[in-house]
This record gives structure tokens, C-alpha cells and sequence, in this order.
């Protein structure tokens, strides 16, 4: 097989408003490899595939395919080219047919009609090959998710791809599913179909991939062949280690945890089906306890539970010593939890209010709708976190939606610190906020421990965890499998190694 | 080399899921079975073939919109626009013959092909600046009556243009006091829409976009169907059914009135919905939006056979059953989405 590649991304620059999604990233697709790419959320390598495949297009950089220069404005041009793509949502209608599904926009014609005979032969024959077995006159609707992921696979297999890119195919797939999917893919590579392979699963990465690039914060990590590169350097360098960056913030744990009392929070056995498995975990008041793990390991469903977003099926979770029953947002925020979920824009700020608004609404709605807060104690309050955040501008008639990312997040904190809770629950407080931003507030989260709040802080970032830890829940696999809790174990290579091992042990 | 087959078999709730499909409109052929044999219990002569042709004769205009209705509902959109153009349609053949002097079967192709234009350019202005279409169409809605009215806000009669007069020739199958019954032309026009409409929606790759648009538009686009041209296709042909509309109703009534076919998009809507069509689009059949339309003229026929009832009580029946439909795709689609998780 020629060496030559089919396609060679250089210096490919992406920004959004404001944020660099990619910064100079070099990427080279060989005939006939799978190449995994690799990273934490927000490393770019969605950006990445969506420049490939025509639906953004970069503000810098060359993409070559086989050796000729291309440019995709649209989704559509870049199949024509031979590139498809399938997405971890089935974007499929499922309303129509499986055979129509497989064939829409290229169905065989009979003069100007469809000859639906003709359609669905060559539908069961195309599923045969690739080893499924399905009604395909019926509709999409009718089959799980799955079966829905591996049609929509048939249907690019078929586009006689040159390019196939598969962006997180198998999230929703089981064991025997993947099994199929990774056979297809063996038989694809042997034809010589290049494979662009994205999964956070690193045992099917591991299985199936020729090749790996990693990127880190929009950028070039490096690539590597997969048989070189083992399982922990890859964790290494996908988590990376920014200790250089940012300033050192002083560990005090002995200093935090107020001794010898109860714990604040104690989850016995906590869990939800399909989400995380039943754990075990306390939390002290002046504690932090961080969660760390691999995108996709159940850091978030973890704290989700506490804060009463999501139900738990299993287990019991007790608050100050007693048990919490018919928990939800509003009843956790009643008890003091407050929690500030991982995705700011959606789930937590409104736009078009100014930052005091955003600031001033816990507080608001935590002492009825009916009673009004004075205008001048709104003012105080609200003047007194720009202050002590360091939010900027430092103007609270500022729409949030035109401050930066960092400044955003400093609001939400704001806003639940104005109500003093007893637990605050941060989901990646700082993921795509300048070094700034996070150095304030990780400061923040130390001094608001010293305080004796208790925080459950979630992040990607290893060295933010174990700088700001007092104990680490490691997760793997929507499991939490090991509570860190002496002094030695507060590092980075603690956190991977057990990572590492908690794959191995089951 | 090892070939692992996986099968899966359309579990049992697919089976269901396929023929939950024709619930809707099973229910409204049945409701219209109900409507004619209730008026041929209690009504003398109502079991005589000619009124259910005159169903075809009366609704002619509003089928047609209906059908045009059908494919803007399939692909997720609405068009309110449709009762207006057709009230412009007819007053334009009416001022263009008469007033300008034109030859009638060159007003009609005008008259179309500017229903199809409007169409085009309401459909792109949907399309590329992503407009509501409620909204968007809502600019037809008011445009074309206010322009119906510039022209004239008086009936205009066509009576002396020869041409208006081939629409009501009428070919009999038999004597209707013997048990036959007579069409106009313009009942088969409206059956030739219908039927090339349902070969187009169900037949062709422009059709079946249609359907991939209603059912998900981001999907169809990330399938590289031409999203563009479908969606603004639907909204062409609905501009064109519209102006087609407007030329039958000139060819039953010879005369133009500026107020006519007031609401007309609400009941074309209605007929849609009635017919089984679901409002989020995606899923419904054209056949169904003809049952639609034969319910409302069955209600109207009914009406008419009492004597003693207002016509309104049309709209009354009419309301209700639009909702108790409305209720029952409601309750089909949750059960549907409870059978999948």
C-alpha cells in the first residue's frame, strides 16, 4: 500500500468569537490506517473533523486531498469528494424506511421514479456484507439506537468513501455491536479506505487503531503509532500539565477539614442505571474533594446526583446526618447545595441579562419571587463579588453574553456564593477559560474552603484537581474506583497510574 | 476471516409502530364512512351517487390548496399564504381578461406561473434567512388580499369570457335520476393534482426528500440531500396549487370577489391534519389529506340536508374534531416514544 497520503491537513487555525478552537494543527491520513485522535472535551478534535468535513470552514491552514488542494464550504461538497462522516447522534430521519435511509438522495431510479424493488435488493445485500440482518422496508424507528448507528455506518461505507470518519460511533453501542462495528472497520482498512477514528473508549482505540494524533487545547500534542505509544503516556499527554502556567496556589489540607466531625454529605451506594454505578463518598465541611477521570467516566453524572439534577435508582443520600429524600434542584438548593453545572452557557447564565441580573438570581429566587431585594443592598452585593472575583469589565449593567468565557463562569460562581451555601458542586469550572481566569478561580475555591464551605469540584485538568484537592475520587468507565486521600497520593501520576490500573483489575 | 451477523428483528412494538403510521387516518375514513351512513339513515336521496361527487365539485378549490398544504406540512413547514393567492389568482384572470383584454389561457398560465414564483421566493426567504414560515407566509397572507382588494374591491364577473366556461363542462356517468352521476373538468383537474402529487411525494427522490426535510432537517443536510431546493420546492408547488385554486374557483363561480376564501389556509390546514398528516411533519399522506377534505364537505353536505342548521355549525363540528386528532397524533407519538426507551 502506497505511503502517499490521501489526506494532509497543515497549520489548520480555527477561531470562534473570540475563542482559538485550533491553532496551527498538522494532520496526515494514510490510505488503508485507522487514526485515532485523541483529547479531552474541548481539545478541538470535533472542530478538527468538522473542518474536514466541509461544515466549518478554517481561517488558516491547507487541506490536501489526495495531494490536490481542497476547500469544502458544505457537508454535501466533501462527500462528493469522498469523505463521510458518522456522528455520534444518527443523523438519520428515522421516519422513512431503513432502505430508504441507506439510499436517500441516490436511490435507484426507474426513469423519474424510485424503484423501490431494486432499493431494498440492494439494501439487504449491502447490510450483508456488512453483517446485519434487518427488516429494511421498515421503518428506521422500529430498531435501537444502535442498530440506527450501524445503518448509518452501511450508508457511508457505501458512498464508496475514500475518507471515513467515525466521531464517536460506538457511545451507544454494547459489547457485541462494537465487535461488528470494529469487524467493519478491519475489512473497510484491508480495502484500503482510510479511517479517522474518534472514541473516548481506549480499549477499542487501543484494539482497532493504526495510528494515533493527540491534540491538547486546540493544539498539536503529537502523533504516534499506536504501538508505541502506551496507555499511560497517552493519558499523560492528553491531560498535559500546564503546573508551568499557572501560579503554584498553597495547599493547606490539614487546615481545611474541620476534625473530628460528621461529614457534611454522605452518598451510601449512590447510583443510576446506565449512568454510574453505585458509589460510596463523603465530603466535611472546609473540604475539597476533586473528581478526577477521563471524559465520559461519569465525573459529571457523579456530582449530578448529589445536586439532585439527575434521580438516583439506588443507594441513599444523607445531608447534615439525615436522609435526603425527593431530592431535586429546588429542594437541594434549599438545603445549602448549590451547583454549578459544566455547561455555563445553557444550563446556567441568561445571556441578555446584565451580570448583576445573573448575579442577584439565586439569591432572588431563594427568597421567593415576591420579595423584592432593595436596590441598594443589590447594588452592594453585586459591587462587593465584581470586587472580590475580579470580574471585568468591573460593570454590572454589562450583558453577560459579551463578557469572556472566564469572566462568565466568575459571574455563576458569584451568584451562588451571594447565597452562602453549605456544599457547592463546580463541573469544570474553568474548561475553556484563559489562565487568568482559572488562576482566580482556583484562589477562590481554596479561600471559600478555608471558609469551611464544602466543595465537590470536578475538573479535566489533573493539576488543577490535585492542587486544590483535599481528597481525589478517581472515576473510570462510569465507575468511581478509587478514593485518594494521603498527601502522597495528590499527584498526577498517582491519578493516571490508577486510572491505568482500574482498567486492568476488571 | 470470522463474519459475525447480528440480527434484529422488528420487535414486536415495530410491528405496532408500522401501523401506528395509518391510525390517523383510519380514523378518518372511518369517521367518513360514520358521516355518510348517518346521512343516508336519516336524509332521503342521500345515498344518491351525485352527492358524494359533489363533494369534488364544491371542495375542488380546497382540495387543491390542501394538497399544496400537504407537502409544505410533510417537510415541517405551514403556509399561511395559500387563501389570499388564491383570491388574487382568481381576480387576476378576471382583470386580465376582462380589464385588459387578455387571452383567458394566457391569463391562467400567468396567473400560475406567478403562483409559483410567489412560491419560490417565500420558500427562499424561509430557506436562506431562516424566517419562520408562519411568519414569512404570514407576508402572502396579508400582501395578496390587500392587492385583491386594490384591484377591486367589488365582484368582478367573467361570464362573458368563453374560456371560464369550459371548468363546469361536465361529463355524465349516467342519468342521475337512474342512479349516475355527472363531474366537471374541474374535479378531474383537481383529482390530476392529487394523483401527481402522491406519485411525486411517494415515487420520487424529490418526494422522499420531502419526507427526510419534515423528519429531520439537520440529518438530511449532514446526509447531503439538497435541503434547499426541497424546502424551497414545497413552498413552489404550494404557490402553484394556490394559483391553480384560484383558476378552478374562477372557472365554478365566472366571477372574482375580493373577499373570497377568507380562512382558506386554515381549512386546507385543518383537511391536512384531519387527513393524518402530523404538524411537526415527516410523516402523513396525501390520500389522507383527500379523506381530510371529504370530511369537511361531508359536514357541510350534512348541514345542508337538515335545512335548519347554520352552516357555521361546519366550523363548530370542524373545530372539535381538529382537536380530538390533534390529541390523538399526541398520544400516538408518546407511546411511541415510550415503547423506545
Amino acid at each position: 500500500m502506497s505511503d502517499e497520503p490521501i489526506v494532509q491537513m497543515t497549520g489548520i487555525r480555527k477561531d470562534f468569537t473570540g475563542v482559538r478552537a485550533l491553532d496551527g494543527v498538522d494532520f496526515t491520513l494514510r490510505p488503508g490506517e485507522i487514526h485515532a485522535v485523541m483529547g479531552e472535551n474541548g481539545a478541538g478534535k470535533s472542530t478538527l473533523i468538522k473542518v474536514l468535513t466541509g461544515v466549518h470552514t478554517p481561517d488558516a491552514g491547507q487541506i490536501r486531498l489526495d495531494g490536490r488542494p481542497v476547500r469544502f464550504h458544505s457537508p454535501g461538497a466533501a462527500q462528493a469528494a469522498g469523505i463521510s462522516t458518522v456522528y455520534q447522534e444518527v443523523n438519520l430521519t428515522d421516519n422513512l424506511s431503513v432502505a430508504e435511509n441507506l439510499f436517500a438522495g441516490r436511490e435507484p431510479r426507474l426513469g423519474p421514479f424510485i424503484n423501490f424493488r431494486a432499493m431494498r435488493r440492494k439494501a439487504r445485500a449491502l447490510l450483508d456484507d456488512i453483517g446485519i440482518d434487518l427488516n429494511v422496508a421498515a421503518p428506521l424507528s422500529s430498531y435501537s439506537i444502535a442498530m440506527q448507528q450501524l445503518v448509518a455506518i452501511s450508508r457511508a461505507v457505501d458512498i464508496e468513501a475514500k475518507v471515513l470518519i467515525l466521531d464517536e460511533p460506538t457511545s451507544s453501542l454494547d459489547r457485541d455491536e462494537v465487535a461488528v462495528l470494529l469487524g467493519v472497520m478491519r475489512r473497510l482498512a484491508a480495502q484500503g479506505t482510510a479511517m479517522v477514528f474518534i472514541s473516548h473508549f481506549l480499549e477499542q482505540v487501543y484494539e482497532i487503531s493504526d495510528r494515533m494524533t493527540v491534540l491538547r487545547n486546540g493544539k498539536l500534542v503529537g502523533e504516534w503509532a499506536t504501538a508505541n505509544l502506551p496507555e499511560s503516556a497517552l493519558i499523560g499527554h492528553m491531560l498535559g500539565r500546564e503546573a508551568a502556567t499557572l501560579e503554584q496556589i498553597e495547599r493547606a489540607v490539614a487546615a481545611h477539614r474541620v476534625a473530628d466531625e460528621a461529614p457534611l454529605v454522605t452518598a451510601t451506594g449512590l447510583g443510576r442505571k446506565g449512568s454510574i454505578a453505585p458509589y460510596d463518598l463523603d465530603v466535611h465541611r472546609g473540604e475539597v474533594v476533586g473528581l478526577a477521570g477521563l471524559l465520559g467516566s461519569g465525573r459529571t453524572e457523579t456530582v449530578r446526583l448529589i445536586a439532585g439534577a439527575d434521580r438516583a435508582d439506588s443507594g441513599e443520600l444523607r445531608f447534615e446526618g439525615g436522609k435526603v429524600g425527593g431530592h431535586n434542584p429546588r429542594t437541594a438548593a434549599a438545603r445549602g447545595i448549590a451547583f454549578c453545572p459544566e455547561n455555563r452557557k445553557t444550563e446556567g447564565l441568561v445571556g441578555d441579562l446584565t451580570v448583576g441580573e445573573n448575579m442577584i438570581l439565586a439569591m432572588q429566587a431563594a427568597r421567593g419571587w415576591a420579595r423584592s431585594i432593595p436596590v441598594a443592598r443589590r447594588d452592594r452585593i453585586v459591587a462587593e463579588f465584581i470586587e472580590k472575583l475580579g470580574i471585568r469589565p468591573a460593570d454590572p449593567d454589562m450583558p453577560v453574553k459579551n463578557l469572556s468565557g472566564g469572566n462568565q463562569q466568575k459571574v455563576l460562581l458569584a451568584r451562588w456564593m451571594i447565597i452562602e451555601p453549605k456544599l457547592l458542586i463546580l463541573d469544570e469550572p474553568t474548561r475553556g477559560i484563559d489562565v487568568g481566569a482559572k488562576a482566580d478561580i482556583q484562589r477562590l475555591v481554596a479561600e471559600l474552603s478555608g471558609e469551611g464551605m464544602a466543595v465537590l469540584f470536578v475538573s479535566a485538568e489533573l493539576d488543577e484537581v490535585t492542587r486544590l484537592s483535599d481528597r481525589i475520587a478517581v472515576l473510570r468507565d462510569r465507575e468511581l474506583i478509587a478514593v485518594l486521600e494521603s498527601e502522597a497520593d495528590m499527584t498526577t501520576e498517582r491519578i493516571v497510574d490508577t486510572i491505568v490500573a482500574g482498567g486492568k483489575n476488571d | 476471516m470470522s463474519t459475525q451477523t447480528l440480527t434484529e428483528r422488528p420487535s414486536r412494538s415495530t410491528l405496532f409502530d408500522g401501523l401506528t403510521r395509518y391510525v390517523p387516518i383510519g380514523a378518518t375514513v372511518a369517521l367518513l364512512v360514520a358521516l355518510y351512513l348517518g346521512g343516508v339513515a336519516n336524509y332521503r336521496n342521500f345515498d344518491n351517487p351525485q352527492v358524494i361527487a359533489k363533494l369534488f365539485i364544491d371542495n375542488a378549490s380546497l382540495l387543491v390548496i390542501a394538497v399544496g398544504m400537504t407537502f409544505v406540512i410533510l417537510s415541517g413547514g405551514i403556509d399561511l399564504s395559500v387563501g389570499s393567492v388564491m383570491a388574487f389568482a382568481t381576480m387576476a384572470c378576471a382583470w386580465l381578461t376582462v380589464e385588459a383584454g387578455i387571452s383567458a389561457p394566457l391569463a391562467v398560465a400567468l396567473v400560475l406561473a406567478f403562483g409559483t414564483a410567489w412560491g419560490l421566493l417565500i420558500g427562499s426567504v424561509i430557506h436562506y434567512f431562516h424566517v419562520q414560515p408562519f411568519i414569512a407566509t404570514l407576508v402572502g397572507l396579508f400582501l395578496f388580499r390587500g392587492l385583491t382588494l386594490q384591484i377591486s374591491d367589488t365582484d368582478v364577473s367573467m361570464r362573458d369570457v368563453e374560456f371560464f366556461h369550459w371548468g363546469m363542462t361536465h361529463v355524465d356517468f349516467g342519468e342521475v335520476r337512474d342512479g349516475g352521476f355527472w363531474l366537471p373538468y374541474l374535479s378531474f383537474l383537481a383529482f390530476a393534482v392529487v394523483i401527481i402529487s402522491f406519485v411525486v411525494l411517494h415515487y420520487t427522490r424529490f418526494g422522499r426528500g420531502v419526507y427526510a426535510v419534515g423528519g429531520s432537517e439537520s440529518s438530511a443536510l449532514l446526509m447531503g440531500l439538497p435541503v434547499a431546493r426541497t424546502k424551497i420546492g414545497v413552498y413552489a408547488i404550494s404557490g402553484f396549487c394556490a394559483a391553480l385554486a384560484g383558476v378552478l374557483a374562477a372557472f365554478a363561480t365566472k366571477s372574482a370577489n375580493p373577499l373570497a376564501n377568507v380562512g382558506a389556509e386554515l381549512d386546507a390546514i385543518a383537511a391536512v391534519v384531519i387527513g393524518g398528516t402530523l404538524l411537526t411533519g415527516g410523516a402523513g399522506f396525501v390520500l389522507g389529506t383527500v379523506a381530510g377534505v371529504m370530511v369537511w364537505g361531508m359536514l357541510n353536505t350534512l348541514i345542508a340536508f337538515q335545512g335548519n342548521l347554520s352552516s357555521w355549525w361546519a366550523r363548530i363540528v370542524m373545530g372539535v374534531l381538529l382537536l380530538a386528532f390533534i390529541l390523538l397524533q399526541r398520544v400516538l407519538a408518546r407511546s411511541g416514544e415510550k415503547r423506545r426507551t
